[in-house]
């Protein structure tokens, strides 16, 4: 335990700068005057200040003089060309609509396949697979440290026959899934590509992606298993694996969304999330790799939070930010290098265990966001995962709420429909602004790996997340149906985890461990470790080692031995 | 004589790494004036149980999120017993379905807060169940 930071927390609002420059012209300074005056003299408005969910002052009028440098040639653009504020695509959902991939997964790999199919024939366009927490620390299912954990968050996984099983009947040559694995990330990408080749896909056309994404772990959600040295070099190393054999899948899926439910706000969820994307073009490119041959191949990850219009200039500064970087710091050549791609997921953390249907609106609203702001995919939470995983039924009204943004609200006819709203511009501006400040912070620091040994942004989160609990606590933040509008409910209807998934998974180990050729097992298994102590490519050996059913626990433990494991200093 | 500081034992069980709320209560609780003490993550009924009585806590505050706590507090309440340490406070924050309370306060725990509670109603529930 650590003494708790005092003094060094500053956040950055870089609003001010901005503020002062605000140059009136006679017509609004007029109004300010005649009309405005009076108004506030009749009737002073609600608050003192107005901000964001994530405590950023918004003013009261945004005119052109919130705009005084701003070219929309430079800064705005059109859609499908930089520097991307309108969108990657010139004709947007006109095209083609995002990619609905609702997130599952619970209980044994039969669970949710099941689930899956459900979800393909109800309209879903692509998978998304939540695994359980063994299975996400590298544990298999009969660990002890699996004990009451084993189907529970997710799927449980602990060898390519679960895998087998999750995608029957499933063809990985036609579905783009998605897979949300981290420190073990490589370990589960061999065993998905291993059924993919069994079932005759080729692996140049199959298409999905990992999220991989180490760095947000140490920052956020904190399921890491080696220190960030080897784990960084796992994650080149499919970035290098991907670029020669899976060209179509994306090897990462870089996230805010873990850092923004850990309680950052939405600058610096975009400002460490796209850190933490240079940092990998960094290491990729340490590597020998040229930035335009890998990074086409990287995507992004975005919460879709309550706060409408901060959320929208998010993504277009997120779009905005990547191409500059990448024109400007590693003179990429390549368009495909400069557009980034995000998938986004509403805001779990603003789901409410009270009232939970409100939780349909909440998410409809972020969900509206994430469109208006070009997203390419999109998660829509369920209406009782306050509680639980989600039943079939709240799962299928989240699916509908996107269909109805897709094919009823008509936000679609249009690309980037908020495009020169002097609002959306300005708050754009800002938040990019904020964002390069922390970026430039954290390069001063010698980068994110560096940054994160610091607990930088783990403090600037928990500092961010302690006083947004406190806003609410005061009720300077309403939250309907918790600190405001509260009102007696009957308790919801939420999904069970059936309790012997724990022993049919030990059952169904016990059976492999058996069965599969022991010996060549071990020897895969060594090979590996012995290719880790070394600086080659582990991808291979990885494939090599689950394709004879060595299990995930015994190839995470194979890296274990030679990498060692890591432990956080934890801050409060 | 200054009135003794309460000590409270914040603790994350299991394998899940989301420990946003276990460090808004570890901090809320230490501004009101107590003595916290923060686990970190990952830690077994085991390791729980020895930081208490190393720490000689007046309280463990348990976050649990991940569907693990019927698992994890019975298995923590027995270690507690065995140590002799029957006059803790055991309280646990968290995703925990209404139907699994009952149990686990047969178990031992003396409240569940869900999420939504504010952490004043954690604090005042701590001083009046400590001053008893």
């Amino acid at each position: 335990m650590s003494e708790r930071d005092k003094g060094t927390i500053q956040t950055i609002t870089p609003s001010e700068s901005q503020v002062r420059r605000r140059q009136l012209s006679p017509k609004e300074r007029a109004w300010e005057e005649n009309t405005l005056r009076p108004a506030l003299e009749n009737s002073p408005e609600r608050q003192v200040e107005f901000t964001t969910i994530s405590g950023y002052p918004i003013r009261r009028l945004y005119t052109p003089a919130d705009l005084p440098d701003w070219e929309p040639d430079r800064d705005l653009g059109l859609p499908g060309e930089p520097p991307y504020t309108r969108g990657i695509h010139a004709t947007m959902y006109r095209g083609r609509l995002w990619t609905m991939r609702q997130f599952a997964g619970f209980g044994a790999a039969e669970d949710t396949n099941q689930r899956f199919r459900y979800l393909l024939a109800q309209g879903q366009t692509g998978l998304s697979t939540a695994f359980d927490l063994p299975t996400l620390m590298g544990y298999d299912s009969d660990h002890p440290l699996s004990e009451g954990e084993v189907g529970k968050c997710g799927v449980a996984i602990s060898s390519l026959a679960d895998m087998e099983v999750l995608f029957d009947k499933i063809p990985l040559g036609n579905v783009t899934t998605s897979m949300t694995i981290n420190s073990p990330a490589a370990v589960i990408w061999a065993m998905y590509l291993a059924v993919a080749e069994k079932q005759g896909a080729d692996w140049k056309k199959i298409s999905g992606t990992l999220q991989n994404d180490i760095l947000k772990e140490y920052i956020a959600q904190k399921e890491y298993i080696y220190p960030p040295e080897p784990s960084m070099r796992l994650v080149i190393d499919t970035f290098e694996f991907g670029v020669k054999n899976t060209p179509k899948f994306n090897t990462i899926s870089i996230s805010g969304y873990h850092i923004r439910e850990a309680g950052s706000t939405a600058i610096q969820e975009l400002a460490f999330t796209l850190r933490d994307g240079l940092e990998y073009v960094e290491w990729g490119m340490r590597r020998g790799m040229d930035v335009d041959e890998f990074v086409p191949q990287l995507s992004f990850f975005f919460n879709a939070h309550n706060d409408f219009f901060e959320e929208i200039a998010k993504y277009r500064a997120a779009r905005r930010i990547w191409h500059k970087a990448m024109v400007e710091r590693y003179k990429s050549k390549n368009p495909r290098t400069w557009a980034l791609r995000f998938h986004s997921q509403t805001a779990g953390c603003s789901l409410t265990a009270q009232q939970p249907y409100n939780n349909v609106v909440r998410t409809a609203i972020q969900a509206l966001a994430a469109v208006m702001g070009g997203t390419q995919s999109l998660h829509t939470n369920s209406l009782d995962e306050a509680w639980a995983l989600p039943t079939e039924f709240a799962a299928t009204i989240a699916l509908r709420t996107q269909q109805i943004i897709a094919h009823e609200t008509g936000v679609t006819n249009t690309a980037d429909p908020l495009g020169g709203s002097y609002f959306v511009e300005a708050l754009t501006n800002e938040v990019e602004r904020g964002a390069w400040d922390y970026i430039e912070k954290i390069d001063a620091m010698g980068g994110m790996v560096a940054a994160i040994e610091r607990s930088y942004p783990q403090r600037e989160i928990a500092e961010a997340s302690y006083r947004y609990q406190m806003a609410v606590d005061k009720k300077e933040k309403i939250i309907v149906g918790v600190n405001d509008f509260v009102s007696e409910e009957k308790p919801l209807e939420v999904l069970q985890i059936d309790e012997t998934v724990a022993h049919r998974q030990a059952e169904r180990l016990r059976n492999l461990r058996a069965e599969r050729p022991k010996e060549e097992v071990a020897r895969r298994l060594s090979a590996l470790r012995k290719a880790a102590e070394g600086k080659e490519n582990l991808m291979p050996f990885i494939y090599d080692a689950v394709k004879a059913y060595a299990t995930l626990g015994e190839v995470c433990d194979a890296m274990r031995d030679v990498f060692g494991t890591y432990e956080e200093v934890a801050i409060t | 004589m200054p009135e003794k500081k309460i000590r409270v034992l914040i603790a994350k069980p299991g394998l899940d790494g989301h420990d946003r709320g276990a460090k808004v209560i570890a901090r809320a609780l230490r501004d009101a004036g107590m003595e916290v003490i923060y686990t970190g993550l990952r830690q077994t009924p085991e390791m729980i149980a020895s930081a208490a009585v190393q720490e000689d806590v007046d309280v463990i505050g348990l976050s649990i999120l991940s569907g693990a706590h019927n698992t994890i507090c019975p298995q923590l309440m027995g270690l507690l017993r065995e140590k002799g340490m029957n006059d803790v406070t055991v309280l646990v924050g968290g995703i925990i379905p209404e139907a699994d309370i009952p149990e686990l306060k047969k178990a031992g725990i003396a409240e569940i807060f869900l999420p939504g509670t504010s952490t004043q109603d954690i604090v005042d529930f701590i001083h009046k169940r400590v001053a008893q």
